[in-house]
């Protein structure tokens, strides 16, 4: 009992304290790609640090809502990390309190609060950033809904431990249409999702072009602080479902044993590179869409999730 | 004649990546309805025409018919290769890089009626597989039936002569695409010679848009319903 709760102590640190780092190296590779040199891969933590030594300025205009905003936006990731495998293939402590799509929702509810944040303050950006969001969420969200059917169809659960278990008994299967159109989707959907080109810039400080940036323009210090970190987890935790449930179960701990659990986050680690690896060939090679062509992208992702509904539906 | 690869291991391996095969082809044929350029559309259809290819190799592998070999190399020589060159070599540049092709339908919605064609072709194919199953067969029917109707609707709702055409060709490789798994024993001849007409098609095709494109400036077909005086002076 003692040992599960510290297994998911060290779950939630494990987010916590690389969710900056993974951020970095993705900026740095960036970078590198343009052959530029780029900051240092440690310099989201020197970020993080400076705003939390800043004062706050807060506009006279906005609520409660302003003030509370940054913590829901910083605890949902957290949150869902008690629901997910980052560092186990065995269910822990609060596994069956939500499945996949209750962690989707939970991740919704600090995407609901930062849009009513922006729209708070009467800073003209925040709230047309804001719609912007709501239209691409509102789009991804017959994606997320079909590619979870699909799961369950496939798996009979959307709790994550028992799904990440069917692709790959037999390995064979790991190569069903159903699975790699499924992970197609769902990557354009973290893209979607974490405002990355070609749906947004996350490196563009231009406001009338902002997507999800605009969500944190009138946050200082603190605040911001605490919004960026939870944006950086919520791709993490994105990535640990993508990595650990659908692509690659592999190289999570068996044993219920510290050494095991602790020597799982090197080989997470490895995966979240090869993915950051993907997400720099996508941004360095394309541009981003004009704000009506995402409903295109989107559609596609929506086409290719139902393609693979109708695979697992009709399978052999 | 080989015999088929008999361990169940490798049986279901084939299978897999046979039905991994028709889920890209599926979505490449998706792509060959929504993609707005038309050198980006040439490519889809490669794509395409590779993956159909593909098929062919694996159930050449997985029925022991090696004649199904010969199809696919047929296949890959004279639609990856020579039908994009005789493209490049016939069409004039300003057709081959022209951008943001226009349609009947907007995007969105083209490609959802495709989705709908598709699940069509899911139920239409249902009574077919209850007379003849297998694991090859309940994955390349369907998808082939799916990229027939698909390559006709591209065919209509494009407006830009090109790509109408890709539509057609479409259609071509997905009836091939269902042929290889419920008919291995078609004779090598039929292929070949249907690898030819496509080529035929192919020319008679580049030269025409090259015709057109000389005569009136433009190869958009949607802007071809009038006579020339009526529209331009």
């Amino acid at each position: 009992m003692f040992d599960r709760i510290l297994f998911n102590l060290i779950q939630v640190l494990t987010v916590l304290l690389f969710a900056p780092l993974v951020s970095g190296v993705l900026n740095r590779l960036k970078e590198v790609v343009q052959s530029k040199r780029g900051p240092s891969i440690l310099q989201p933590y020197r970020d993080l640090w400076k705003l939390f030594h800043k004062d706050e300025v807060v506009s006279e205009q906005a609520s409660w809502i302003f003030r509370f905003t940054p913590y829901v936006v910083f605890v949902t990731p957290i949150f869902v990390t008690l629901l997910i495998p980052v560092l186990t293939d065995y269910p822990l402590f609060f596994a069956f309190m939500g499945d996949m799509l209750g962690g989707g929702f939970v991740l919704a509810l600090g995407g609901f609060f930062a849009t009513l944040a922006a729209v708070d303050t009467g800073n003209p950006f925040g709230p047309v950033g804001a719609s912007r969001t709501r239209m691409v969420g509102f789009l991804a969200e017959p994606v997320f809904m079909i590619v979870f059917f699909t799961v369950s169809f496939v798996a009979g659960s959307t709790i994550p431990y028992i799904v990440q278990q069917r692709w790959v008994t037999p390995l064979a299967s790991f190569f069903e249409p159903s699975h790699v159109l499924l992970l197609i989707a769902f990557l354009m959907l973290i893209i979607a999702e974490t405002g990355r080109i070609p749906v947004d810039n996350p490196s563009g400080h231009f406001e009338l072009a902002m997507i999800d940036e605009s969500k944190s323009l009138e946050y200082s210090g603190r605040g911001f602080a605490l919004v960026k970190w939870g944006g950086q987890m919520k791709f993490f935790v994105l990535a640990c479902i993508y990595l650990n449930v659908l692509v690659a179960p592999w190289g999570l701990a068996h044993t219920q044993t510290l050494g095991a659990v602790v020597g799982a986050i090197p080989l997470v680690l490895l995966k979240i590179l090869g993915l950051v690896l993907v997400l720099v060939a996508i941004e360095s090679s394309l541009a981003k869409l004009r704000l009506f062509r995402i409903a295109e992208f989107l559609g596609a992702a929506f086409i290719t999730s139902v393609a693979a509904m109708l695979s697992s539906l009709f399978a052999f | 004649m080989a015999q088929p690869l008999s361990a169940p291991g490798a049986q279901l391996w084939l299978a897999n990546l046979n039905a991994l095969v028709g889920g890209l082809f599926l979505l490449v044929t998706f792509a060959l309805v929504s993609l707005r350029q038309v050198y980006a559309c040439v490519r889809g259809f490669v794509a395409q025409a590779v993956l159909l290819a593909a098929s062919a190799f694996l159930l050449a592998a997985l029925y022991g018919n090696w004649d199904l070999m010969v199809i696919g190399v047929v296949d890959l020589v004279a639609k990856a290769i020579v039908v994009p060159g005789v493209l490049r070599q016939t069409l004039h540049d300003e057709v081959q890089t022209r951008r943001e092709i226009t349609q009947v339908l907007n995007i969105p919605t083209a490609l959802l009626a495709a989705l709908a064609l598709t699940i069509l072709a899911y139920f239409l194919a249902q009574p077919m597989l209850a007379a003849a199953s297998g694991p090859a067969i309940a994955v390349n029917l369907p998808i082939g039936l799916a990229g027939l109707l698909v390559g006709a609707f591209t065919a209509a709702v494009r407006r830009e002569a090109v790509p109408l055409f890709l539509g057609l060709l479409a259609m071509e490789n997905s009836a091939l695409f269902a042929g290889v798994a419920i008919a291995p024993e078609m004779p090598l001849i039929a292929e070949v010679s249907i690898a030819f007409d496509v080529l035929m098609m192919v020319f008679v095709v580049g030269i025409l848009t090259r015709a057109v494109h000389e005569r009136i400036g433009t190869t958009e077909v949607g802007a071809l319903r009038t006579l020339r005086e009526e529209s331009r002076r």
